[in-house]
Protein backbone atom coordinates (compact mmCIF):
# COMPACT_ATOMS: atom_id res chain seq x y z
CA UNK A 1 0.00 0.00 0.00
CA UNK A 2 1.51 3.62 -0.90
CA UNK A 3 2.15 5.71 1.74
CA UNK A 4 -0.05 8.57 2.38
CA UNK A 5 2.48 12.26 1.44
CA UNK A 6 -0.44 14.98 1.97
CA UNK A 7 2.93 16.97 1.87
CA UNK A 8 2.41 16.39 -2.26
CA UNK A 9 0.05 18.93 -2.71
CA UNK A 10 1.87 22.25 -1.04
CA UNK A 11 2.54 24.59 -3.94
CA UNK A 12 5.85 25.23 -4.78
CA UNK A 13 7.41 23.06 -2.09
CA UNK A 14 9.18 19.51 -2.55
CA UNK A 15 9.41 17.63 0.70
CA UNK A 16 12.85 15.92 1.29
CA UNK A 17 11.60 12.96 2.43
CA UNK A 18 13.36 9.26 2.65
CA UNK A 19 11.89 8.40 -1.33
CA UNK A 20 13.97 11.53 -2.40
CA UNK A 21 17.20 11.06 -0.33
CA UNK A 22 17.44 7.41 -2.41
CA UNK A 23 17.20 10.01 -5.63
CA UNK A 24 19.35 12.42 -4.34
CA UNK A 25 22.06 10.67 -2.78
CA UNK A 26 25.10 11.43 -5.28
CA UNK A 27 23.85 14.27 -5.81
CA UNK A 28 23.67 15.59 -2.17
CA UNK A 29 27.00 13.85 -1.34
CA UNK A 30 28.79 15.40 -4.59
CA UNK A 31 27.53 19.13 -2.44
CA UNK A 32 28.91 17.50 0.90
CA UNK A 33 32.53 17.14 -1.12
CA UNK A 34 32.25 21.02 -1.77
CA UNK A 35 32.85 21.24 2.13
CA UNK A 36 36.79 20.75 1.27
CA UNK A 37 38.79 23.46 0.08
CA UNK A 38 40.61 21.75 -2.42
CA UNK A 39 37.35 19.96 -4.07
CA UNK A 40 36.57 23.46 -4.38
CA UNK A 41 39.21 24.23 -6.28
CA UNK A 42 39.16 21.59 -8.56
CA UNK A 43 34.90 21.86 -8.90
CA UNK A 44 36.02 25.76 -10.30
CA UNK A 45 38.29 24.25 -12.53
CA UNK A 46 36.67 21.97 -14.83
CA UNK A 47 32.99 21.39 -13.34
CA UNK A 48 32.00 19.05 -16.12
CA UNK A 49 35.24 16.67 -15.33
CA UNK A 50 34.38 17.30 -11.08
CA UNK A 51 31.22 16.25 -12.05
CA UNK A 52 32.02 12.92 -13.70
CA UNK A 53 33.11 11.76 -11.15
CA UNK A 54 30.15 11.27 -8.99
CA UNK A 55 27.41 8.74 -10.15
CA UNK A 56 24.96 11.55 -10.65
CA UNK A 57 22.31 11.18 -13.31
CA UNK A 58 22.77 13.27 -16.76
CA UNK A 59 19.87 15.31 -15.84
CA UNK A 60 21.29 16.13 -12.35
CA UNK A 61 24.67 17.01 -13.85
CA UNK A 62 23.01 19.12 -16.15
CA UNK A 63 20.77 21.02 -13.66
CA UNK A 64 24.45 22.17 -11.55
CA UNK A 65 25.71 23.72 -14.24
CA UNK A 66 22.98 25.35 -15.00
CA UNK A 67 22.83 26.30 -11.42
CA UNK A 68 18.68 25.69 -11.58
CA UNK A 69 18.50 24.82 -8.13
CA UNK A 70 14.02 23.91 -8.33
CA UNK A 71 15.28 21.16 -11.18
CA UNK A 72 18.05 20.11 -8.63
CA UNK A 73 15.63 19.71 -6.11
CA UNK A 74 12.83 18.13 -8.16
CA UNK A 75 15.79 15.54 -9.07
CA UNK A 76 16.77 14.82 -4.93
CA UNK A 77 18.70 17.41 -4.18
CA UNK A 78 17.99 19.19 -0.62
CA UNK A 79 18.57 22.39 -0.39
CA UNK A 80 21.38 22.70 2.95
CA UNK A 81 23.33 20.47 0.73
CA UNK A 82 22.58 22.37 -2.65
CA UNK A 83 23.81 25.33 -0.38
CA UNK A 84 27.70 24.28 -0.86
CA UNK A 85 27.30 24.91 -4.30
CA UNK A 86 25.95 28.65 -4.35
CA UNK A 87 28.55 29.03 -1.13
CA UNK A 88 31.21 27.67 -3.91
CA UNK A 89 30.05 30.59 -6.02
CA UNK A 90 30.17 33.14 -3.17
CA UNK A 91 26.49 33.50 -3.32
CA UNK A 92 24.09 33.75 -0.32
CA UNK A 93 21.24 31.93 0.74
CA UNK A 94 19.07 35.19 0.18
CA UNK A 95 20.60 34.99 -3.50
CA UNK A 96 19.42 30.89 -4.13
CA UNK A 97 15.98 32.00 -2.76
CA UNK A 98 15.01 34.56 -5.07
CA UNK A 99 16.30 32.70 -8.01
CA UNK A 100 14.13 29.92 -7.08
CA UNK A 101 10.97 32.21 -6.52
CA UNK A 102 11.98 33.82 -9.78
CA UNK A 103 12.07 37.19 -8.10
CA UNK A 104 15.23 39.73 -8.31
CA UNK A 105 17.25 39.17 -5.18
CA UNK A 106 16.28 43.20 -4.59
CA UNK A 107 12.74 42.55 -4.97
CA UNK A 108 12.91 39.62 -2.80
CA UNK A 109 14.64 41.02 -0.52
CA UNK A 110 11.69 43.71 -0.03
CA UNK A 111 9.49 41.11 0.19
CA UNK A 112 11.02 39.67 3.41
CA UNK A 113 11.33 43.23 4.88
CA UNK A 114 7.63 43.89 4.32
CA UNK A 115 7.26 40.71 6.41
CA UNK A 116 8.17 37.81 4.00
CA UNK A 117 5.55 36.06 1.56
CA UNK A 118 1.86 35.69 2.77
CA UNK A 119 0.40 31.78 3.27
CA UNK A 120 -2.84 32.81 1.79
CA UNK A 121 -3.40 30.73 -1.16
CA UNK A 122 -0.07 29.03 -0.58
CA UNK A 123 -1.55 26.09 1.30
CA UNK A 124 -2.97 23.83 -1.09
CA UNK A 125 -2.57 23.63 -5.00
CA UNK A 126 -5.55 23.95 -7.55
CA UNK A 127 -6.90 26.55 -5.06
CA UNK A 128 -7.47 30.17 -4.99
CA UNK A 129 -4.54 32.50 -7.18
CA UNK A 130 -1.37 32.81 -6.74
CA UNK A 131 -1.05 29.35 -7.88
CA UNK A 132 3.24 28.01 -8.56
CA UNK B 1 21.75 16.95 42.75
CA UNK B 2 21.48 18.63 38.97
CA UNK B 3 18.78 20.43 37.70
CA UNK B 4 17.12 22.24 34.81
CA UNK B 5 16.15 26.17 36.20
CA UNK B 6 15.13 27.18 32.95
CA UNK B 7 14.04 26.70 29.24
CA UNK B 8 15.48 28.94 26.29
CA UNK B 9 14.27 28.75 22.47
CA UNK B 10 15.57 30.46 19.50
CA UNK B 11 16.16 30.96 15.87
CA UNK B 12 19.47 29.94 14.77
CA UNK B 13 19.47 31.42 11.10
CA UNK B 14 23.71 31.61 9.93
CA UNK B 15 23.09 35.03 8.75
CA UNK B 16 22.94 36.21 12.33
CA UNK B 17 26.38 34.65 12.89
CA UNK B 18 27.94 36.27 9.76
CA UNK B 19 26.36 39.66 10.75
CA UNK B 20 28.17 39.66 14.55
CA UNK B 21 31.53 38.14 13.17
CA UNK B 22 31.38 40.68 10.24
CA UNK B 23 30.70 43.49 13.18
CA UNK B 24 27.52 44.41 11.09
CA UNK B 25 25.46 43.69 14.47
CA UNK B 26 24.70 47.85 14.89
CA UNK B 27 23.64 48.29 11.17
CA UNK B 28 19.58 49.37 10.66
CA UNK B 29 18.82 45.87 9.09
CA UNK B 30 20.32 43.70 12.04
CA UNK B 31 20.21 46.00 15.42
CA UNK B 32 16.22 45.81 15.88
CA UNK B 33 16.94 41.89 15.69
CA UNK B 34 19.84 42.24 18.45
CA UNK B 35 18.03 44.33 20.74
CA UNK B 36 16.01 41.47 21.26
CA UNK B 37 18.48 39.45 23.31
CA UNK B 38 19.92 42.48 25.14
CA UNK B 39 17.70 41.68 28.14
CA UNK B 40 18.54 37.54 27.49
CA UNK B 41 22.38 38.47 27.67
CA UNK B 42 22.36 40.04 31.05
CA UNK B 43 19.62 37.50 32.02
CA UNK B 44 22.49 34.73 31.57
CA UNK B 45 25.27 36.62 33.39
CA UNK B 46 23.20 36.68 36.65
CA UNK B 47 21.68 32.84 35.97
CA UNK B 48 25.07 31.63 35.34
CA UNK B 49 24.16 28.03 34.59
CA UNK B 50 27.02 25.23 34.57
CA UNK B 51 26.06 23.30 31.56
CA UNK B 52 23.70 24.18 28.60
CA UNK B 53 21.70 20.92 26.92
CA UNK B 54 21.46 22.67 23.81
CA UNK B 55 18.51 21.48 21.11
CA UNK B 56 19.70 21.76 17.51
CA UNK B 57 19.82 20.52 13.96
CA UNK B 58 23.14 19.71 11.80
CA UNK B 59 22.73 21.67 8.44
CA UNK B 60 24.33 18.71 6.24
CA UNK B 61 27.56 19.49 8.18
CA UNK B 62 28.92 16.61 10.28
CA UNK B 63 26.02 14.23 9.08
CA UNK B 64 26.28 13.51 5.18
CA UNK B 65 23.26 11.26 3.74
CA UNK B 66 25.46 8.54 4.74
CA UNK B 67 24.52 8.44 8.15
CA UNK B 68 20.99 10.04 9.63
CA UNK B 69 20.71 10.02 13.06
CA UNK B 70 17.24 10.54 14.42
CA UNK B 71 18.71 11.97 17.86
CA UNK B 72 22.58 12.53 18.45
CA UNK B 73 23.85 12.93 21.92
CA UNK B 74 27.40 15.14 21.91
CA UNK B 75 29.55 12.91 24.94
CA UNK B 76 32.55 14.43 23.67
CA UNK B 77 35.38 16.77 25.83
CA UNK B 78 34.94 19.27 23.12
CA UNK B 79 33.56 20.41 19.93
CA UNK B 80 35.41 21.84 17.09
CA UNK B 81 33.80 24.70 14.86
CA UNK B 82 32.88 23.70 11.55
CA UNK B 83 33.45 25.54 8.13
CA UNK B 84 30.22 25.02 6.92
CA UNK B 85 31.76 26.34 3.24
CA UNK B 86 33.50 29.87 4.06
CA UNK B 87 35.66 28.97 7.29
CA UNK B 88 34.93 28.56 10.30
CA UNK B 89 32.85 31.10 12.61
CA UNK B 90 35.70 32.99 14.60
CA UNK B 91 34.06 31.67 18.09
CA UNK B 92 35.14 29.75 21.06
CA UNK B 93 35.74 26.29 21.01
CA UNK B 94 32.86 24.04 22.71
CA UNK B 95 33.43 22.52 25.61
CA UNK B 96 31.15 19.56 26.49
CA UNK B 97 29.92 18.09 29.45
CA UNK B 98 31.06 14.06 29.43
CA UNK B 99 30.15 12.41 32.47
CA UNK B 100 26.33 14.52 32.36
CA UNK B 101 26.15 13.79 29.19
CA UNK B 102 26.46 9.83 29.17
CA UNK B 103 24.67 9.72 32.02
CA UNK B 104 21.69 11.05 30.21
CA UNK B 105 22.64 8.95 27.56
CA UNK B 106 22.61 6.13 28.90
CA UNK B 107 19.27 6.62 31.21
CA UNK B 108 17.53 8.43 28.17
CA UNK B 109 18.06 5.04 25.88
CA UNK B 110 16.62 3.06 28.68
CA UNK B 111 13.81 5.11 28.50
CA UNK B 112 13.33 3.84 25.49
CA UNK B 113 14.77 6.95 23.27
CA UNK B 114 17.10 5.80 20.58
CA UNK B 115 19.85 7.99 20.99
CA UNK B 116 22.92 8.02 18.46
CA UNK B 117 26.20 8.74 20.66
CA UNK B 118 28.37 10.70 19.07
CA UNK B 119 32.22 11.20 20.02
CA UNK B 120 33.76 13.70 17.51
CA UNK B 121 31.44 16.31 15.81
CA UNK B 122 31.85 19.67 14.82
CA UNK B 123 29.07 22.17 15.40
CA UNK B 124 27.66 24.26 12.85
CA UNK B 125 25.45 27.97 13.28
CA UNK B 126 22.94 25.61 14.52
CA UNK B 127 24.55 25.58 17.90
CA UNK B 128 26.67 28.22 17.71
CA UNK B 129 24.66 31.13 16.60
CA UNK B 130 22.38 30.21 19.56
CA UNK B 131 25.66 30.59 21.86
CA UNK B 132 26.47 34.00 20.45
CA UNK B 133 23.00 35.23 20.96
CA UNK B 134 22.76 34.27 24.69
CA UNK B 135 26.22 35.28 25.56
CA UNK B 136 27.44 37.63 22.69
CA UNK B 137 31.34 37.63 21.96
CA UNK B 138 33.43 35.87 24.92
CA UNK B 139 37.06 34.58 24.91
CA UNK B 140 35.89 31.61 25.87
CA UNK B 141 32.22 30.61 26.53
CA UNK B 142 30.74 30.57 30.05
CA UNK B 143 29.34 27.41 30.80
CA UNK B 144 29.68 23.56 29.10
CA UNK B 145 27.49 22.49 26.40
CA UNK B 146 25.82 19.20 25.34
CA UNK B 147 25.60 19.18 21.75
CA UNK B 148 21.81 17.14 20.80
CA UNK B 149 21.36 17.61 17.20
CA UNK B 150 17.93 16.20 16.18
CA UNK B 151 16.98 15.35 12.65
CA UNK B 152 14.81 17.72 10.43
CA UNK B 153 16.43 17.83 7.33
CA UNK B 154 15.36 14.24 5.84
CA UNK B 155 11.41 14.03 6.70
CA UNK B 156 10.08 12.59 8.47
CA UNK B 157 11.49 14.31 11.95
CA UNK B 158 10.54 12.83 15.06
CA UNK B 159 6.95 13.65 16.24
CA UNK B 160 6.11 16.48 18.28
CA UNK B 161 4.44 13.84 20.94
CA UNK B 162 7.54 12.23 20.45
CA UNK B 163 9.98 15.28 21.28
CA UNK B 164 7.44 16.15 24.48
CA UNK B 165 8.10 12.89 25.88
CA UNK B 166 12.37 12.73 25.22
CA UNK B 167 11.93 16.41 27.01
CA UNK B 168 10.52 14.29 30.38
CA UNK B 169 13.10 11.60 29.63
CA UNK B 170 15.99 14.14 29.63
CA UNK B 171 14.85 15.97 32.75
CA UNK B 172 14.44 12.83 34.52
CA UNK B 173 17.90 11.62 33.60
CA UNK B 174 19.42 15.36 34.57
CA UNK B 175 17.72 15.11 37.86
CA UNK B 176 19.27 12.03 38.57
CA UNK B 177 23.07 13.42 38.21
CA UNK B 178 24.36 13.13 41.39
CA UNK B 179 26.29 16.65 40.95
CA UNK B 180 25.38 20.07 41.89
CA UNK B 181 24.76 21.16 38.50
CA UNK B 182 22.27 24.23 37.08
CA UNK B 183 21.08 23.29 33.79
CA UNK B 184 19.50 25.06 31.11
CA UNK B 185 17.66 23.00 27.90
CA UNK B 186 17.68 25.47 25.16
CA UNK B 187 15.44 24.64 22.01
CA UNK B 188 16.37 26.52 18.39
CA UNK B 189 15.41 26.56 14.90
CA UNK B 190 12.30 27.89 13.80
CA UNK B 191 10.39 29.99 12.92
CA UNK B 192 8.46 29.69 10.23
CA UNK B 193 10.80 30.21 6.84
CA UNK B 194 10.75 27.88 3.74
CA UNK B 195 14.12 28.09 2.11
CA UNK B 196 13.34 26.09 -1.07
CA UNK B 197 11.31 25.91 -4.36
CA UNK B 198 8.75 28.89 -5.51
CA UNK B 199 7.15 28.68 -2.30
CA UNK B 200 10.32 30.08 -0.71
CA UNK B 201 10.33 33.46 1.69
CA UNK B 202 6.97 32.24 3.44
CA UNK B 203 6.59 33.86 7.38
CA UNK B 204 3.44 33.29 9.15
CA UNK B 205 3.24 35.53 12.10
CA UNK B 206 0.07 35.04 13.33
CA UNK B 207 0.24 30.87 13.55
CA UNK B 208 4.17 31.30 15.15
CA UNK B 209 2.18 33.57 17.71
CA UNK B 210 -0.19 31.06 18.25
CA UNK B 211 2.77 28.70 18.73
CA UNK B 212 4.33 30.24 21.15
CA UNK B 213 1.35 30.86 23.29
CA UNK B 214 0.85 26.99 23.35
CA UNK B 215 4.09 26.15 23.78
CA UNK B 216 3.83 28.38 27.01
CA UNK B 217 0.56 27.46 28.38
CA UNK B 218 -0.59 23.98 26.52
CA UNK B 219 2.23 21.95 25.03
CA UNK B 220 0.81 18.79 25.54
CA UNK B 221 -2.08 19.71 22.79
CA UNK B 222 0.51 21.86 20.58
CA UNK B 223 2.41 18.36 20.60
CA UNK B 224 -0.24 16.55 18.74
CA UNK B 225 0.07 19.09 15.89
CA UNK B 226 1.10 16.99 12.72
CA UNK B 227 3.74 17.45 10.98
CA UNK B 228 1.66 18.35 7.33
CA UNK B 229 0.47 21.72 9.38
CA UNK B 230 3.93 23.09 10.52
CA UNK B 231 4.58 22.14 6.47
CA UNK B 232 1.72 24.12 5.28
CA UNK B 233 1.59 26.80 7.86
CA UNK B 234 4.92 27.72 8.80
CA UNK B 235 7.01 26.58 5.52
CA UNK B 236 9.28 23.49 4.71
CA UNK B 237 11.88 24.68 6.96
CA UNK B 238 9.47 25.41 9.99
CA UNK B 239 9.54 21.73 10.52
CA UNK B 240 12.42 22.57 13.14
CA UNK B 241 9.97 24.13 15.28
CA UNK B 242 9.53 20.08 16.66
CA UNK B 243 13.24 20.79 18.45
CA UNK B 244 11.44 23.44 21.17
CA UNK B 245 8.94 21.08 22.70
CA UNK B 246 12.12 19.22 23.67
CA UNK B 247 12.57 21.57 25.68
CA UNK B 248 9.60 22.55 26.65
CA UNK B 249 8.67 18.72 27.51
CA UNK B 250 12.14 18.63 29.74
CA UNK B 251 10.04 21.91 31.90
CA UNK B 252 7.57 21.56 34.65
CA UNK B 253 3.95 21.72 33.38
CA UNK B 254 3.96 25.38 35.32
CA UNK B 255 6.40 27.70 33.82
CA UNK B 256 7.20 31.67 34.21
CA UNK B 257 7.50 33.52 30.76
CA UNK B 258 10.18 35.77 31.29
CA UNK B 259 11.25 36.98 28.28
CA UNK B 260 9.81 36.78 24.63
CA UNK B 261 10.94 38.51 21.12
CA UNK B 262 9.91 38.01 17.46
CA UNK B 263 11.27 39.74 14.45
CA UNK B 264 10.88 39.47 10.54
CA UNK B 265 12.82 39.17 8.58
CA UNK B 266 16.49 37.65 9.19
CA UNK B 267 17.34 37.00 5.47
CA UNK B 268 14.70 34.12 5.52
CA UNK B 269 13.43 33.40 8.38
CA UNK B 270 11.41 34.98 11.17
CA UNK B 271 13.05 34.88 14.40
CA UNK B 272 11.22 33.98 17.81
CA UNK B 273 13.05 33.81 21.24
CA UNK B 274 11.78 33.04 24.56
CA UNK B 275 12.55 32.23 27.95
CA UNK B 276 10.60 29.99 30.44
CA UNK B 277 11.45 29.70 33.90
CA UNK B 278 10.88 26.74 36.09
CA UNK B 279 7.78 27.21 38.44
CA UNK B 280 7.47 24.59 41.31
Amino acid sequence: MALDKPYMDIPGTTVFDADMCRRGYALNQFCMSLMQAANRQRFKSDERIYLDEWPMSEAQKQAVLARDYNRMIALGGNIYFLAKIFATDGKSFQHAAALMTGMSQADYAEMMLKGGRSPEGQRHTGRGHGQD
Amino acid sequence: MARISAGVATSHVPAIGAALDNGRSGEPYWAPLFKGFEFSKRWEEAERPDVVFLVYNDHATAFSLDLVPTFAIGCAPRFEIADEGWGPRPVPVVEGAPELAAHIAQSVIQDDFDLTIVNRMAVDHGLTVPLSLMFGQPAAWPCKVIPFAVNVVLYPPPSGARCLRLGAAIRKAIDSFDQDLNVQIWGTGGMSHQLQGPRAGLINKPWDTAFLDRLVTDPATLARMPHIEYLREAGSEGIELVMWLIMRGALNERVEEIHRFYHVPASNTAVGHIILKNQP
